[in-house]
């Protein structure tokens, strides 16, 4: 078959991209540690959350020096607990799950996003800095209220947040 | 092959009943586009607050399932069917086998989609127990009216047929034409096809096995994960199905337009080849974001994601290659002066260049969804119909209106009654798109929903970057509103050429390309060795995902409620008729059998 000298240029510049975009992905995930939501965390009864232990009470509690897990759930048409209220200049384990339908989990202007499936729960672990007050949107269409659905994260400081009882009552 | 015949010979003089099938095919799309396009321009100025006094913003929802059903399946797979009866029974010259058939195909596909569409209408009148807000994605456990599912499964069921009648038709071509390569516009319909067989089997099975029963309460639940899975299957490949009917477009109409021919025939086989074996194992990177799913998984689907640029992007070199080859032909020079040299003033070659252009920026905003840890940045924000109102929504959509322009007469033997309107609309097309894709992206990175009736809150604020959010809703508003005009005199000008008398010398030759197929090797025109590469493929990428899926989950889900957005009391009455039927027939069947049996035993005592 024959390819112009021209093409086949292309054709390897063509590939040389391909292979840089797959490389910047590997690299970010070896390099700075971005990983993915996954199945890391088994399956859990939507309809029952609340024999639960995580998300009966959902709540942020400490899980290890300067390491806190969120548990959070999100329904049509909100997010529990709201405010969900952590410590400045830590490391923050989301675990996210639905009551009922697909939702979307998104602290805006962050890359911290998640789907949020019924039936599934997500885990997305991100550093946060300093206090700061960050909206939270649902970002999947969850039934004619959808665009109501938001809540908040906000990130306080240290003796702040130990004085609010782990974020419940905050 | 029929160059010499076609020159003074349209397709509607050599084909009258295949033109009419053509032609109800396209006027189905454009119907699909009059009625998405109007709930376009009430869903821009809704979510943007320019006005919204129309509709609540929960019917909202209504309108935006209305928007993607009507322009996303309706109008891009009808006109598909028209562009395809076409280029098939042109490139082989012949007619159908059997056009009874035919006509039953078109009329499962308009009555699938009319079932479907009335049902997701329903929404808006509240006296009327039933709807399907539900999106284009169908996403359980929010469930639609069956009704809404039926509607789907016919409309697909419909496709599979013209499908059959296409490869029927090819097949006949080889009993009389043995030992000649496939013509180039076949091979690409086939290839479509096939492509479009093996995706489509995913959600019909999504539907028939999960979605339909449980909407009907036959069953009590679906793992949404599951069919969330089983819609992506589809729901990547079916963006190619939009796309290579622009593409036979571009390779195979484009250039003669351009007064060049195609650079080579066999690099725009290898390109569709390429698209059948990549274009399904790679939906779960729509699901970069789903948990349970394993990393793995998303790594693979984002590697063949990455090599689909591969087709794409020889698309674009042959593209460009076969116009500069036109453009020389007319005498154009220069390393860019031949641009001044193509024929600028025809819409159907400005629109499709516009097209082509809008794609590239397209696929470097595709560069980014594809790339699985960018993608939380812009996952489910407004970046992502940014993204596809310039693949789906130009390259397509306008590639789709600015053929018809070059399509229309040959199938009527109708002049269009004004090029100038037409040159006008794809340009304005163009700029309105500008504005509003562009506008889109920028929001999305801010962290603008997509999906919403109302992307502003209550408890925050977007940052600001690229102008802020209110800035940038202006400019969506002002995009939305030219595209809607750009479809006013689309339509308003294939009205008028309807009204226009038939004239004759009109037709119009396509050139065979410089590098025919008998350069290109046998083995292309294998299509079963690429069908059966295609599906061994698509079970790799999918086998273990889908087993992992079903094993953590189970089929019917871990345990998940039903969220019905319809008033409940006919699903009830529904699933009664259903389910008696179901019974009637099983004891009408053991009636049957137990007679015969009496008979079978009478016949041996006797």
């Amino acid at each position: 078959m024959h390819i112009h000298a021209y093409e086949k240029i292309w054709l390897a510049f063509a590939i040389v991209l391909i292979l840089l975009l797959l490389g910047s992905v590997t690299y970010g995930a070896v390099g700075p540690g971005v990983a993915m939501v996954a199945d890391s965390e088994g399956q859990i009864d939507a309809t029952a959350l609340d024999e639960d232990e995580r998300f009966a009470e959902p709540r942020v509690e400490q899980v290890g020096e300067n390491h806190y897990a969120a548990y959070v759930v999100a329904y049509q048409f909100g997010f529990e607990p709201d405010p969900i209220v952590v410590p400045a200049n830590s490391r923050v384990t989301l675990h996210v799950t639905s009551r009922d339908v697909i939702h979307g989990f998104e602290v805006v202007g962050t890359n911290a996003n998640t789907m949020v499936v019924p039936g599934e729960v997500s885990e997305i672990t991100v550093e946060v800095g300093e206090p700061q007050e960050y909206g939270l949107l649902c970002n999947e269409y969850c039934g004619a209220g959808h665009h109501a659905m938001e809540g908040k994260l906000h990130v306080v400081p240290r003796e702040e947040f130990e004085s609010s009882d782990g974020g419940e009552s905050a | 092959m029929s160059d010499a015949l076609e020159a003074d010979q349209t397709f509607y003089d050599k084909f009258p009943a295949e033109s009419r099938v053509v032609r109800s095919s396209l006027l189905g799309a454009f119907l699909a586009l009059t009625l998405g396009a109007i709930f376009g321009i009430i869903q821009t100025l809704h979510r943007t607050g320019i006005f919204r006094g129309l509709i609540a913003s929960t019917d909202y929802y209504t309108l935006l399932t209305a928007h993607g059903v009507f322009l996303a399946l309706s109008f891009t797979t009808f006109f598909l069917a028209g562009l395809f009866t076409w280029a098939v029974v042109r490139s082989l010259d012949r007619p159908l086998v059997n056009i009874k058939i035919t006509w039953t195909w078109y009329a499962l596909m308009a009555g699938g989609m009319t079932m479907t569409g009335i049902t997701i209408l329903a929404g808006l009148v509240d006296a009327v127990d039933m709807s399907a807000d539900v999106l284009f994605t169908f996403y359980a456990p929010l469930q639609a009216h069956p009704l809404f599912y039926t509607g789907l499964a016919v409309f697909i069921v419909g496709t599979w047929l013209a499908g059959a009648d296409w490869f029927r038709t090819w097949l006949a071509w080889r009993e009389e034409n043995p030992n000649e390569r496939i013509p180039l516009q076949t091979f690409m319909v086939l290839t479509t096809m096939i492509m479009w067989y093996i995706a489509s089997s995913a959600v019909a099975a999504s539907v028939l096995i999960f979605l339909l029963p449980w909407s009907l309460g036959l069953i009590e639940s679906v793992n949404p994960t599951l069919t969330r899975t089983l819609f992506w299957f589809f729901g990547h490949p079916v963006v190619y199905f939009w796309l290579m009917p622009a593409y036979l477009l571009w390779y195979t109409v484009l250039p003669s337009i351009a007064g060049g021919r195609l650079f080579s025939d066999p690099l725009a086989r290898v390109v569709f080849v390429l698209f059948v074996l990549l274009s399904t194992p790679v939906g779960i990177h729509h699901q970069y974001l789903d948990p349970g799913i394993a990393e793995g998984f998303k790594f693979i689907s984002m590697t063949n994601t990455m090599f689909l640029l591969l087709p794409s992007l020889l698309t674009a070199f042959t593209v460009v290659a076969s116009v500069e080859y036109g453009a020389r032909q007319r005498g154009g020079t220069g390393v860019f002066g031949w641009l001044r040299s193509l024929p600028w003033r025809d819409p159907a070659f400005t629109g499709m260049m516009l097209a082509g252009l809008m794609f590239a920026a397209g696929g470097f905003s595709g560069m980014v969804n594809a790339g699985m840890n960018v993608n939380y940045m812009i996952h489910n924000t407004i970046w992502v119909p940014g993204h596809f109102h310039l693949t789906v929504g130009t390259a397509v959509a306008l590639t789709f209106m600015a053929a018809t322009y070059w399509l229309w007469p040959q199938i009527t033997n109708k002049p269009i009654y004004s090029s100038q309107i037409g040159l006008f609309q794809v340009v304005l097309w163009f700029i309105g798109m500008a504005l509003m894709s562009n506008a889109m992206h920028a929001q999305g990175l801010l962290g603008v929903p997509r999906r919403t009736a109302e992307p502003e809150y209550s408890g925050f604020d977007y940052p600001v970057a690229f102008g802020g959010f209110e800035e940038l809703n202006v400019q969506i508003a002002i995009g939305g509103t030219l595209l809607f005009l750009s479809t006013v005199l689309f339509i308003g000008n294939l009205v008028l050429t309807m009204g226009n008398p038939r004239v004759s010398g009109i037709a119009e030759t396509l050139r065979p390309a410089l590098s025919g197929p008998d350069d290109a090797p046998e083995v292309l025109d294998d299509l079963r060795i690429w069908s059966g590469i295609a599906v061994v493929l698509v079970v790799l990428a999918y086998a273990l995902p889908l087993a992992a899926i079903i094993n953590d989950g189970g089929l019917f889900g871990p345990g998940v409620g039903t969220y019905p957005v319809w008033i409940d009391a006919a699903a009830g009455a529904i699933a009664d008729v259903t389910v008696s039927a179901a019974w009637s027939l099983v004891d009408a069947l053991a009636l049957l059998g137990s007679r015969l049996l009496d008979a079978a035993v009478a016949g041996v005592i006797a």
